[in-house]
């Protein structure tokens, strides 16, 4: 098992360093380059542009570029974020959080009411229970995130008001109340809207692949044999059905992480919520350097590490994947 | 008449009657999609909304384009009965019209990620080894990296070129979601491949001298085909969905062209007081999505070799 992580990492190193590569030079396709946020400031001359350029080294030729910017981010050095001054890694670091904290919530809602709905959608195949849930799946995979994000909010923020206050009856954006003093049930309030809609983003996907894989294992020879033997069909699904039927969502989880990026980037922005994604947007329109490089830069590595962590959890979870 | 040609006349017949119940391809696959009910209701969906597309605008007393100025964010009326947008748009006509852009984009965007996809799986899974190899760690590299972040900074891209060809219009923006989305495909074709290439049909092609271009194309590929039909379909919403999200962030087409993404762009600034221009083109993408979902539903029953009847 260790020598399998061990060899997982060592293969994931490659794939950083030609991410890292693509990261730069598509940066460096953008006209302006690192110095695009100054192209349109009237304050700044052509010759203060060509004395900045020379000054930053950005007259180098590009493998030399590459090279140095290469090993600073490595030591921790990710540039100065143009809009704030500030380094765009300590930028970057105050939003991962956030992000974490938003996406995390919605990742386990959503497992916590795929993983029970799957089983029971396969166990009472054709069921009217069955029926919705897979309308359910089917209408979350058909529409676009922040469109659902614009309808809850026009239901729950416009049209529906809160009894005791008469204010609406759930926020609309932020992440808490500006002002208010620190309150749990203020954070939980901004939360709902946000993470419901990311766990029904993920909720259609997961449903169908939980009901698949419970089907497909439902079929098999050793299920009939535990109800032969007289076993409970409780223990049959607990003991024998379950750890094999997660298998398939565990591989599509592992797949969708990358999506759940883009699900944060669109819900943050619905939801002015201050993370990464929200960031990136911001920076993109900008024209922040230094910002949008990081965040690409540390959403694929966080990409390959979730990557790696879920094959390790298949690896365990699916005994004749050979570790070797 | 002889004897001989009788009983040949006889033969013919009775191979006549012998092959009659046997049904194309087509037909069987026709009557097993008919079963599915959900999906035969959504090809029906897709059939009325692309027929509204082509003749709503055409046969409209309102142009989709003209703005009114007096008749700013009206409620849905009989005159508008989606209402009309900030510029005094009417939604219903503008709606058809964007809705022919945005099908054209979700059907281009699949033939190019189908083209590539197919491609890329083909060669790596038919010359398997090294070819394979660099091929699927380049799509696993591919998937790495976050489809819409690099959608952004593409669309940014062209867009600060400042030239009209390349940013605004739906086909710089069905180039950037076609060559950005077919790493799914490729490894579906790629599977299949594997599959395939050890079956006796392509041993016997490569031993009557076909060259391995011919057999991939020819011989293979056909037998790998129901996959990527289903893929293909579900491809086309996705790739609506992909344009109403670029779009909506300011990063899609732009107006004056209509899409069911960009009609939505001022949606979440004026859903306080004028909630229907966030409803109805919302509904449009959700309607014509879902109905393709389920097509694509109906095609993976209708078309599975395995399928019990």
């Amino acid at each position: 098992m260790t020598n399998y992580i061990i060899r997982r990492v060592i293969q994931a190193i490659p794939l950083l360093l030609v991410i890292s590569l693509t990261v730069f030079v598509l940066m460096n396709l953008i006209p302006g380059g690192p110095l695009a946020a100054y192209e349109n400031n009237p304050n700044i001359s052509s010759e203060d542009l060509e004395r900045l350029r020379k000054e930053l080294g950005l007259d180098a030729p590009i493998h030399v570029r590459y090279w140095k910017w290469f090993t600073s981010v490595a030591t921790g050095d990710w540039g100065i974020s143009e809009v704030t001054r500030r380094p765009a890694l300590v930028e970057i670091t105050e939003k991962l959080p956030n992000t974490l904290y938003l996406s995390i919530t919605a990742f386990i809602c959503a497992l916590l009411i795929a993983v029970p709905i799957g089983i029971l959608s396969a166990v009472r195949q054709y069921s009217v229970l069955d029926h919705i849930a897979t309308t359910i799946a089917f209408i979350g995979q058909s529409m676009p995130v922040f469109w659902f994000g614009l309808i809850l909010i026009i239901i729950f923020n416009v049209n529906l008001k809160n009894p005791t206050t008469g204010g609406p009856l759930l926020p609309g954006g932020g992440m808490f109340t500006i002002g208010a003093p620190f309150s749990v049930a203020d954070r939980v309030r901004h939360l709902i809207l946000p993470a419901a809609v990311l766990t029904f983003f993920s909720l259609g996907h997961h449903i169908r692949y939980m009901r698949a894989g419970m089907l497909d294992v439902l079929h098999q020879d050793y299920i009939r044999t535990a109800h032969a033997k007289g076993l409970t069909s409780r223990a049959v699904l607990a003991r024998h059905a379950f750890k094999n039927s997660i298998l398939p969502l565990v591989t599509i989880i592992g797949l969708e992480i990358p999506g759940l990026f883009a699900g944060a980037l669109i819900t943050e922005t619905i939801f002015s919520w201050p993370g990464m994604g929200r960031l990136f947007f911001n920076s993109i329109e900008r024209g922040d350097y230094a910002v949008m490089m990081g965040i690409l830069m540390m959403s694929a590595t966080l990409i390959v590490l979730f990557g790696l962590i879920t094959d390790i959890m298949y690896a365990f979870l699916d005994p004749r994947i050979r570790f070797d | 008449m002889s004897q001989a040609q009788l009983t040949s006349k006889a033969i013919a017949v009775d191979w006549a009657t012998r092959l009659r119940p046997q049904e194309s391809m087509r037909t069987k696959v026709w009557r097993r999609f008919r079963k599915h009910r959900l999906a035969l209701a959504g090809l029906g969906v897709i059939i009325a909304i692309i027929t509204l597309c082509i003749l709503v605008p055409w046969a409209a007393k309102y142009d989709p384009g003209r703005t009114h100025l007096d008749l700013i964010r009206e409620p849905p009326t009989l005159q508008h009965i989606f209402g009309t947008d900030e510029l005094g748009r009417d939604l219903f006509v503008r709606l058809w019209d964007g809705g022919r852009i945005s099908i054209l984009i979700g059907v281009a965007t699949m033939l190019i990620a189908i083209g590539i996809g197919t491609l890329i799986g083909s060669v790596a899974g038919f010359y398997g080894g090294r070819v394979d190899n660099v091929l699927m760690r380049f799509t696993d590299y591919m998937l790495s990296i976050p489809q819409l972040f690099l959608l952004l900074i593409f669309a940014q891209l062209l867009r600060s070129t400042n030239n009209p060809t390349l940013s605004g219009g739906p086909t710089p923006i069905i180039v950037i979601i076609g060559i950005l989305v077919w790493p799914p495909i490729a490894r579906l074709v790629r599977g299949q491949f594997l599959a395939l290439k050890a079956k006796e049909f392509v041993e016997a092609a490569r031993m009557s001298g076909n060259r391995d271009l011919r057999i991939i194309f020819r011989h293979i590929l056909p037998n790998a085909a129901s996959p990527v039909i289903v893929a293909a379909t579900l491809r086309v919403g996705a790739a609506i969905i992909t344009e109403s999200t670029l779009s909506f962030l300011g990063f899609g087409v732009q107006p004056p062209t209509a899409t069911w993404g960009n009609m939505l762009k001022n949606a979440q600034a004026q859903m306080t007081y004028a909630p229907w221009t966030a409803i109805f083109p919302g509904l449009a993408i959700l309607i014509t999505v879902l109905s393709l979902n389920y097509i694509g539903d109906g095609l993976r029953d209708a078309l599975d070799p395995h399928h019990v009847e």
